[in-house]
């Protein structure tokens, strides 16, 4: 009766719920960080931060039914607010990270407010004209953002309270892992409250939303500041870990390998972020492997990734358009049912959320 | 006597600003005629256009290349772009073509992703050059020399015939007629007996091909990579929504305003605001009016 009435009072709060899966996930984090090398914790590193940009992208468009093209150019933001706030101005690491998802948030209103306005392939080209033309301005003011060459930050040292041979890419995978964290917190309780339920009014029918009192282009805008801020977050991670802001590393390909991410994973769910997150961070590594075995040319196993990128979203659009979550969500569910039939029970019903 | 000097090369340089705003509307005008096409047709824009002229452009290099003639090259890529914008339709679209509006366009980037790595895969990542098809030396008129050359002069007049071509083909030709049918009334059409589905593979195989030449005509200034091509189609892109995104004629004005303004402000405010002024121009158009400069009524699909 006990464990049932816990159960309860998960369900009914999902601040509760929310940060009990946070503790897991950052006890899982950091038992994993204290096993693996220092090359394994960039990556965990480097899967926190696309894990920030694309939480913030699938919210976004599974949730709004919002595209955007424009998050690799929405994380340069964020990277470069990081890098001019600890490069020029001396600022510590976190109050830094704040500015940038504050920052690209502030950024993200007035394109929110112009993006709650288009529709299907007009956003999508508005935010791709985005992405293709914010870099210019690295290049417009290369005294400000170091043109070509971008802008580089020392490292962000250990505390010496972990011990002098505490290593750098551990610490960084620490604070990726936080930041990443604080984004699956913030969104998950987003998506279980009354704004998300709003959001989804919207994406299903915008005219029956605003005739039930919904302001949908607010509900919008406020849906693009927030995926924004997360983008920047992510891009403000981005430059901690790589203690380097450069326009190459946002170039539209990035937008459209966060696009894959997040339509893998499958629109609308912070575990297909996962899934994506892992792709984007491990599929270049694997590729180049591929690529020695078959001994293949640099021009091949370089170009390999994207390759890989653009048949992932044809693919899923013509065969299973919603993604690997969905797909595990469907499995799950026909093993559920074979197991209840076979008991001779029926399937368990899921429980409203009416909290 | 300095004043007038000044004054002259204020002119000159006007001129040239808007001869080449004219050369580089032109192209705009095609890639936006070629994305038209695809809308009217099927209601998707196609954000894989790009990456499909980058890929006939390579072609027509390759061709140039071994047979050493241009206008062969010419001729293979438009002729590749037509058979390639029909097995695009016919392979990848026509399965998405009554899916959700999401479904198309991640489809379309899907595909332009795909078609870049391939084209880095074979030809490398560093651009190359490609021939002009006449002279790129500029006029001389009365001494001075414009920066307008006989290959501009090229590039607007076919530039002009293709679209007063699809013109005619859209409104003197039972096929036109058949194909505005399909694009308005789908139902209706196949009721009439209209083969709707081929009337759209040929929208696809008609737009690729226009969406080829640009390829051709653009790649001598900005060389052929396989991210080459990418600012283009958002010019080409800026163009179509300026004409409304429905309209070729509209698609040809747009491209040719597009491409006045960049030029000016590429001129004045220099070649790096060039992209951010068309994010400024795109933005500026969809807030005040999001169907278009020309169009006189306002849809809004639900």
């Amino acid at each position: 009766m006990s464990l049932n009435r816990v159960r309860g009072v998960f369900a009914a709060h999902t601040i509760l719920r929310s940060l009990l899966i946070v503790a897991l996930a950052g006890l899982a984090l950091w038992i994993i960080s204290l096993q693996i090398s220092a090359y394994n914790d960039l990556q965990l590193a480097t899967g926190a931060y696309y894990f920030a940009a694309l939480a913030g992208l699938t919210v976004l468009a599974g949730l709004s039914g919002q595209i955007s093209l424009g998050h690799g150019a929405l994380m340069a933001i964020g990277a470069y607010t990081v890098a001019l706030l600890i490069g020029n101005e001396g600022w510590a690491v976190i109050p830094a990270l704040v500015a940038s998802a504050v920052v690209t948030g502030l950024v993200g209103i007035p394109v929110g407010a112009a993006a709650s306005r288009l529709r299907g392939p007009y956003l999508a080209g508005a935010t791709l004209a985005f992405a293709v033309g914010l870099p210019a301005l690295a290049d417009k003011f290369p005294k400000t953002f170091g043109g070509e060459n971008g802008l580089s930050i020392n490292p962000s040292v250990p505390p010496a309270s972990l011990g002098a041979n505490f290593p750098l890419e551990r610490w960084e995978a620490w604070i990726a892992c936080a930041g990443a964290l604080v984004v699956l917190f913030v969104l998950y309780n987003v998506i279980h409250s009354g704004i998300g339920r709003s959001l989804r009014a919207v994406r299903d029918d915008e005219i029956a939303a605003s005739l039930s009192g919904l302001h949908v282009g607010r509900i919008q805008t406020g849906a693009f500041t927030l995926s924004a801020a997360c983008a920047g977050l992510g891009g403000g991670l981005l430059t901690v870990v790589l203690q380097l802001a450069q326009p190459g590393a946002f170039p539209l390909q990035l937008s459209l390998a966060l696009l894959t991410g997040v339509v893998l994973g499958g629109l609308g769910s912070l575990t297909g972020a996962v899934w994506g997150a892992a792709l984007l961070t491990l599929l270049p590594n694997w590729t180049n492997d591929l690529a020695n075995s078959f001994s293949l040319s640099n021009q091949v196993s370089h170009n390999m990734p994207l390759a890989i990128y653009g048949i992932v979203l044809i693919v899923a659009m013509l065969a299973w358009p919603s993604g690997i979550q969905g797909g595990v969500i469907a499995i799950g569910n026909w093993l559920r049912g074979m197991w209840s039939r076979r008991a001779g029970r029926h399937p368990q019903q899921r429980g409203l959320d009416v909290a | 006597m300095g004043w007038n000097l000044r004054r002259e090369a204020l002119v000159t340089k006007f001129i040239d600003l808007t001869l080449n705003g004219i050369s580089s509307g032109a192209i705009y005008a095609a890639v936006a005629l070629a994305l038209v096409l695809i809308w009217r047709a099927t209601r998707i824009v196609n954000f894989a256009q790009g990456a499909m002229l980058m890929i006939t452009t390579f072609i027509a290099s390759a061709v140039i290349n071994s047979s050493g003639s241009y206008i062969v090259g010419f001729i293979v890529a438009l002729l590749s772009g037509l058979v390639f914008g029909a097995i695009v339709e016919r392979v990848l679209i026509r399965p998405v073509e009554n899916a959700p509006p999401l479904n198309p366009v991640i489809l379309t980037l899907g595909l332009y992703t795909l078609l870049v790595a391939i084209a880095g895969m074979i030809w490398g990542n560093t651009p190359r050059s490609f021939p002009a098809a006449f002279s790129l030396r500029g006029y001389t008129v009365g001494g001075t020399t414009l920066l307008f050359t006989p290959n501009d002069t090229f590039i607007v007049l076919i530039v002009i015939a293709v679209a007063a071509g699809l013109a005619l083909f859209f409104r003197a030709t039972t096929l036109g007629l058949q194909m505005r049918a399909s694009a308005f009334a789908p139902e209706v059409a196949k009721l009439l007996g209209v083969r709707v589905g081929r009337m759209f593979t040929l929208g696809w195989a008609l737009a690729s091909l226009v969406g080829s030449l640009a390829g051709v005509l653009v790649a001598p200034s900005t060389f052929l990579g396989p991210n080459s091509f990418d600012p283009i189609l958002i010019s080409g892109f800026v163009a179509a929504v300026l004409g409304g995104l429905d309209s070729p004629p509209g698609a040809v004005i747009g491209g040719l305003i597009l491409g006045l303004a960049l030029s000016y402000v590429s001129g004045y405010e220099g070649s790096a605001l060039v992209p951010l002024a068309a994010l400024v121009i795109l933005f500026l158009v969809l807030m005040i009016r999001p169907s278009g400069l020309f169009s006189t009524t306002r849809e809004r699909r639900v």
